[in-house]
């Protein structure tokens, strides 16, 4: 499995890489992490005549808090947030993802950005940034534009984001206080994408009622999906367990699977059921353990 | 066995450190595709899209254009030479390059000759085919009905897509025993096409010297001197002759039976050499390896036991469809085309039992091949143990209770089955005792009675399975008309260092080592001082190579047997040096010495120095000895494995939580190594249980033909296997021992799938085929009501 | 073509290549480090486990031109001056190899895990070598072996 013929660019800033891309257009892609591209290039499902490495710019990859939004720049690899205390103890919805995509070997390269960019409705950051609300930022000639993440995907691997536009940063706001999140994915086995997945993230308020609510499924659809039913029924309840099965039976209305090799859209659908009642289950106690 | 020489000698019993580890672990080990030639050419392969198709065109222009590619080979090419089609080691025919059709998806239809793999590659792309479609049969049930389309239309006297009928047994005793059962069960299992898969495709460097007349070829095959005279006999009308053809099989990554056939990539390279006088190379890459190298199983079974009401089995019936795909490539003793599948009265005592095997073409890849496991055992295991799990249940009996009643007992070996076969020896009871307490059965009874009431699904499984290895007697076993015996030859030097050479080849079982400690029981010479080589034709003697766990118990005998001859004359060396008469020597390991006077004694090393330096006159020099060893009777190893599964109601995930395997192989050579195969062995037997499958929709398009579908186990999934065992040596066996590579694959899987039904038996579940995936048990659990 | 140069075990090289190529054939067909091996097409097998700038990563899913002024260890870098590391020693002493084909980056993975992970439970070390596939031994030698290395490291075996 060999790729076919390219022409190589390492821009040593942002800005020559949005230029390269505007000189290039379709013909180029954008390679961070390259464990998607080049999988993709080595089967020549994708066949670019010009592969921009954005690797070699520096200051791409911070991670941190600031001015309530938490940033992550374009390339953070899976295994920094992996590896973080900090994203632990206060992401841990993200942290969960981190550590279900792919296996060690891929995460040390795949970006998260990356993982959204590829917009493969299979992917798990995607679902984990719908139940957080991110935003991400998109560098193109005209400086940066932040998009939404709830307008980001726009069709199975198509996003918002322009042929001359870098993905230069994801934004999740800090949780509130008594915030918890969980991802919950079922794989065939360790470095399978998502038979179906589910990413919540919620906070309570002191009296342990649910103020806010974001559930995101991978894999449950064409696109990645914000199961708005469920986090709408949830807000204003307490999280008992009739409360958060009843928002996993929403939640699975709200998917819209196909039948694969992976399982029957039956099967993939009572999944989202049964994960996303599990998954509130373990984001509540994760949120009352900080109370 | 406490082991008879010290741990410096290193002989049987001892769990010496693999001495092909050094390179192993310094990355210095020498694979097919490290080798590099000067002026090497690499080949690439185009392959058909669909199932089944006229070729109406091959456009090669595009890529002659491409600089370096030199020649894109087509069929008609090789028709030329009549190289198009070769046998199949189950005589039947495959084409190595198609003339007119295809006949699965993923087939050879041309092959791309470059100056570099990515030159090679991009030749592949370029390559333009034009493919009339063809009506596809992907069904072997329906590639027997009588409208079915005739897919072997190159056989003109082929009339419809039925291989052969095999039965074997007494039919009419058999529907007797049914007929006065008082309980018969009946169950179809399907045993679904899987993929060896190992780590290592599959490949060659094909060197054919122009000036010598002499074709080299490295190359990835668990079988060398067979696969010469496969060579030899295809391509002898164009020149090849055997002695001018010598197929070295460098380190393998892996065989379990997938490295035996000759694959057409092998044939198209080697004649791309001959015609350009370069070294040619050609690696598949891992779909390639998935989608058109030999599967293993893909048996259509329905099975049928009969027992009286006390619960002892009486009579056992199968009968079986098995898809070949469109040729028989299967590598079975010419007698068996269905291996050895008559071992399906297993560990039990019947009366009687008769089994009927059809084979049949469809529009998928050629095999029928081993998974680590030859000759059909598996499918016979899995069908006995899933059936006597059924039968147990069905009657009310606990499954172990069931099988100790019904086990052949120790005073009946040599015991005689149903079906013909002549069991070595066995204590089937000591294995499923010791299993037991193990893993604390009854315990387990009660964890799962009270999780029961608690609504929670908990399994537990057994398999006592028998196995039957170390093919064999030559009377019943050949392939291809070749005998199924194996060489040895040792070479002892004048210092007492050793040379051996055997007609198998490794793929990772350690030969290097235990062939050494075999030759250290038998010598005394320390294993450190033994060199063994295998998998060069040019120096190592005959032999049909390492498959179905037939190393130790047949090239592993030649060794003791090359090694006693050795003995005998040293020990007549010996007496002429100490001056004594033969019949007063005593032997242990390493040294005569004479009897009474233990002080009078001459080492193996004085004697090896004698026999080239001081020997008795009329005798010749010199001290080797070579040995084809003809094994009077197969092994047959068993063992008891107990398997507890929980599984999730919300998701149908089975969790294999504990697994306790009690394997007896006899006596044993390396402890280590032992535990190693069978280590690997299991997870073999988790792989398919739970998770690796090769399916085709209904257009023949294959399903898992890559690593991202087809899974193999990982550290997570594979649980923490606890092995023990039990002792039977084989009466017959030079050394006592049996064989054990294959053991744990053959008896895990109906484990696992009768934990499975155990843990939903009082469901309703009767039966789920394997894979057990979560999507299979979901769906089970639904029908049932089961939910969370 | 385009120069790349980097540092492999230590030795620096330059070389001429095409972007497309892998940098597992780097390694295996122009700098002849065969022990890097390659088991699959979807990046999913992990014989081709190397170091990049003390990462495991799969080089064949890197593009040489990526290691452009990098350095890369691979399994011929693990011996030092004769003496074999700890993790080379622990697959020997507890069997964690048979056909030897996923073995260098099995030791690969471990080495980089280690030194993250002085002293890592059973599960975390399946976890770290789940993205490398064996097909011969079952894993539990290899975690053994995982085990005795972390064991000798913690006392400074190396
Ligand atoms: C064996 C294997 C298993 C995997 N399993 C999973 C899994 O379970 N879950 C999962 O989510 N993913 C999985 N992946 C995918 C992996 O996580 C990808 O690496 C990831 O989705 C893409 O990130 P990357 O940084 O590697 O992107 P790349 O491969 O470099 O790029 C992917 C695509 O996004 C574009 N792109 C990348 N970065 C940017 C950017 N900053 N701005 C704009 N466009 C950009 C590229 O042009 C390309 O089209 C798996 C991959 C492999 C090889
Ligand atoms: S070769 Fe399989 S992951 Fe690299
Ligand atoms: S030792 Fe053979 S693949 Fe691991």
């Amino acid at each position: 499995m060999i790729p076919a013929a390219f022409e190589y660019h390492a821009p040593a800033s942002l800005a020559d890489a949005v230029k390269l891309l505007g000189q290039h257009g379709d013909e180029a892609k954008i390679l961070s992490g390259g464990q998607s591209l080049i999988p993709l290039m080595k089967l020549r499902l994708a066949t670019p005549r010009h592969v921009v490495d954005i690797n070699g710019i520096a200051g791409l990859d911070y991670l941190k808090e600031e001015d309530g939004v938490l940033r992550i720049g374009a390339l953070v690899r899976e295994a920094d947030l992996e590896d973080s205390e900090f994203i632990r103890a206060r992401y841990p919805l993200l942290h969960d993802t981190s550590r279900v995509v792919a296996d060690p070997l891929v995460r040390n390269l795949a970006t998260v950005c990356g993982n959204l960019a590829h917009a493969d409705p299979a992917n798990d950051h995607p679902a984990a940034m719908l139940a957080l609300g991110a935003e991400v930022v998109a560098t193109g000639p005209r400086g940066e534009r932040r998009i939404a993440i709830t307008s980001f995907f726009t069709g199975p691997f198509a996003t918002a984001l322009r042929g001359d536009e870098v993905l230069t940063e994801v934004r999740v706001p800090v949780p509130l206080p008594r915030s918890g999140g969980a991802y919950l994915k079922l794989e065939r086995k360790v470095g399978d994408f998502a038979t179906a997945a589910v990413a919540v993230q919620v906070a309570l308020d002191p009296a342990g009622t649910c103020v806010h609510a974001g559930v995101g499924l991978t894999n449950a659809g064409t696109v990645p999906i914000k199961a708005r039913r469920a986090e709408g029924f949830l807000r204003g309840k307490p999280l008992d367990d009739a409360t958060v099965r009843r928002a996993g039976e929403l939640a699975a209305e709200e998917a819209d699977p196909v039948d694969d090799v992976r399982g029957s859209a039956a099967y993939k659908r009572d999944l989202v059921r049964v994960l996303t009642a599990r998954a509130l289950r373990l984001a509540a106690g994760r949120a009352g353990a900080g109370r | 066995m406490v082991p008879r020489t010290p741990p410096e000698v290193g002989g049987m019993g001892h769990s010496v450190k693999r001495k092909e580890d050094a390179r192993f672990i310094r990355g210095k080990g020498t694979y097919v595709d490290d080798i590099q030639l000067p002026g090497m050419l690499y080949l690439d392969i185009v392959r058909s899209p669909l199932a089944h198709a006229r070729i109406t065109k091959i456009d090669t222009s595009k890529a002659l254009a491409i600089p370096g590619v030199l020649a894109v080979i087509t069929g008609a090419d090789l028709a030329k030479y009549n190289l198009h089609w070769m046998p199949t080691l189950m005589s039947d025919t495959q084409m190595v390059l198609p003339v007119e059709k295809v006949m699965y998806q993923a087939q050879e239809v041309a092959a791309v000759l470059a100056t570099d793999r990515y030159i090679a590659a991009d030749g592949v792309d370029a390559v333009e085919v034009a493919y009339e479609p063809l009506p596809v049969v992907v069904d072997p049930i329906k590639a027997l009905a009588p409208d079915a389309p005739v897919l072997r239309t190159d056989k003109t006297d082929k009339k419809d897509n039925h291989i052969w009928h095999w039965e074997w047994g007494d039919r009419a005793a058999t529907d007797r025993a049914f007929a006065e059962a008082d309980v018969t069960v009946r169950q179809d299992i399907y045993l679904p096409r899987i993929h060896v898969a190992s780590i290592e495709t599959c490949g060659c460097v094909a060197h054919f010297d122009r000036v010598a007349d002499k074709l080299t070829v490295w190359m990835t095959t668990q079988a060398p001197h067979a696969i010469r005279t496969v060579f030899a006999l295809v391509a002898g009308h164009v020149g090849l002759a055997e002695h001018k053809i010598r197929i070295i099989s460098p380190d393998i990554g892996g065989g379990f039976g997938g490295k035996v056939p000759v694959y057409p990539g092998y044939v198209i390279a080697v004649a791309a050499s001959v015609l350009t006088g370069k070294p040619v190379k050609w690696v598949e890459d891992r779909m390639e390896n998935l989608q058109a190298d030999s599967f293993a199983r893909d048996y259509h079974m329905t099975c049928e036991l009969a027992a009286r009401k006390d619960g002892t089995l009486t009579a056992l019936r199968i009968k079986t469809i098995a898809d070949h795909g469109y040729a028989d490539a299967a590598a079975n003793p010419s007698k068996f085309p269905a291996g050895l599948f008559h071992i399906c009265t297993g560990s039990y005592d019947f009366q009687a039992a008769h089994v009927e095997v059809d084979g049949v073409y469809t529009n998928k890849p050629p095999g029928g091949i081993a998974y680590r496991c030859s000759f059909r055992v598996t499918e016979a295991v899995h069908a006995i143990e899933r059936m006597t799990d059924l039968m147990a249940h069905h009657l009310g009996m606990d499954p172990a209770e069931f099988r100790l009643k019904n086990f052949i007992r120790p005073e009946q070996f040599p015991y005689r089955s149903a079906l013909g076969w002549e069991y070595d020896s066995g204590n089937y009871a000591a294995a499923l005792r010791k299993a037991m307490d193990r893993i604390g059965y009854a315990e387990l009874r009660r964890e799962q009675a009270e999780k029961r009431q608690r609504g929670e699904l908990m399994g537990i499984g057994i398999s006592s399975f028998t196995e039957i290895v170390g093919a064999g007697p030559s009377k019943h076993f050949d392939i291809l008309g070749l005998k199924m015996f194996d060489s040895a030859e040792i070479r002892v030097h004048p210092t007492g260092k050793v040379i051996a050479r055997f007609g198998t080849r490794s793929q990772g079982q350690g030969h290097e080592t235990t062939y050494a400690q075999i030759i250290a029981e038998e010598l005394g010479i320390p294993v450190a001082d033994i060199q063994v080589e295998e998998g060069d034709t040019d120096t190592a003697p005959y032999g049909l190579g390492t498959y179905a766990s037939r190393s130790t118990p047949v090239a592993g005998a030649a060794g003791a047997m090359a090694a006693r001859k050795i003995r005998d004359k040293a020990r007549k060396i010996a007496a002429y040096l100490l001056e004594a008469a033969e019949d007063d020597l005593v032997w242990e390991p390493g040294r005569f010495s004479v009897a009474g006077a233990p002080h009078r004694f001459k080492t193996i090393q004085d004697i090896a120095f004698a026999a080239y330096t001081n020997h008795p006159q009329g005798m010749e020099a010199g001290l080797e000895a070579v040995s084809y060893y003809d094994p009077p009777n197969l092994t047959y190893p068993f063992g008891s494995y107990i398997c507890v599964v929980d599984i999730d109601k919300g998701t149908g995930q089975v969790k294999v939580r504990r697994f306790v395997a009690v394997d007896d192989c006899g006596n044993i050579i390396n402890p280590m190594i032992v535990e190693g195969q069978i280590h690997g062995g299991l997870t073999m037997g988790l792989a398919p249980a739970l998770y690796e499958e090769i399916a085709y929709d209904e257009n023949g398009n294959i399903q898992g033909g890559s690593f991202i579908d087809y899974l193999l186990p990982t550290a997570v999934e594979t649980p923490r296997w606890e092995t023990d065992k039990t002792t039977t040596p084989s009466p017959h066996h030079p050394l006592g021992a049996k064989g054990v590579g294959e053991s744990a694959t053959v008896g895990a899987p109906a484990a696992i799938a009768n934990a499975v039904v155990d843990a939903l038996w009082h469901l309703g579940v009767r039966h789920v085929d394997i894979p057990i995936t979560p999507a299979k048990v979901w769906k089970l659990l639904r029908e049932k009501g089961v939910s969370e | 073509m385009m120069r790349v140069q980097l540092t492999v075990n230590g030795e620096r090289h330059e070389v001429e290549v095409e972007p497309r190529l892998l940098l597992v054939h780097l390694l295996r067909d122009v700098l002849r480090l065969t022990g890097t091996h390659i088991g699959c097409d979807t990046t999913h097998c992990g014989a081709c486990t190397v170091l990049l700038e003390d990462r495991p990563v799969k080089s064949c899913t890197v593009f040489a031109v990526q290691a452009n002024g990098k350095r890369l260890m691979t399994v011929e870098g693990l011996e030092r001056n004769g003496t074999l590391h700890p993790i080379q020693e622990g697959f020997v002493q507890e069997h964690g190899l048979q056909c030897g084909y996923c073995t260098p980056g099995m030791m690969m993975t471990s080495y980089a895990f280690l030194k993250r992970t002085p002293n890592p439970s059973e599960d975390e070390i399946r976890h770290a070598i789940s993205g490398n596939l064996c097909r011969c031994t079952g894993y539990v030698n290899i975690v053994k072996a995982v085990q005795y290395a972390a064991a000798r490291l913690q006392e400074g075996g190396a």
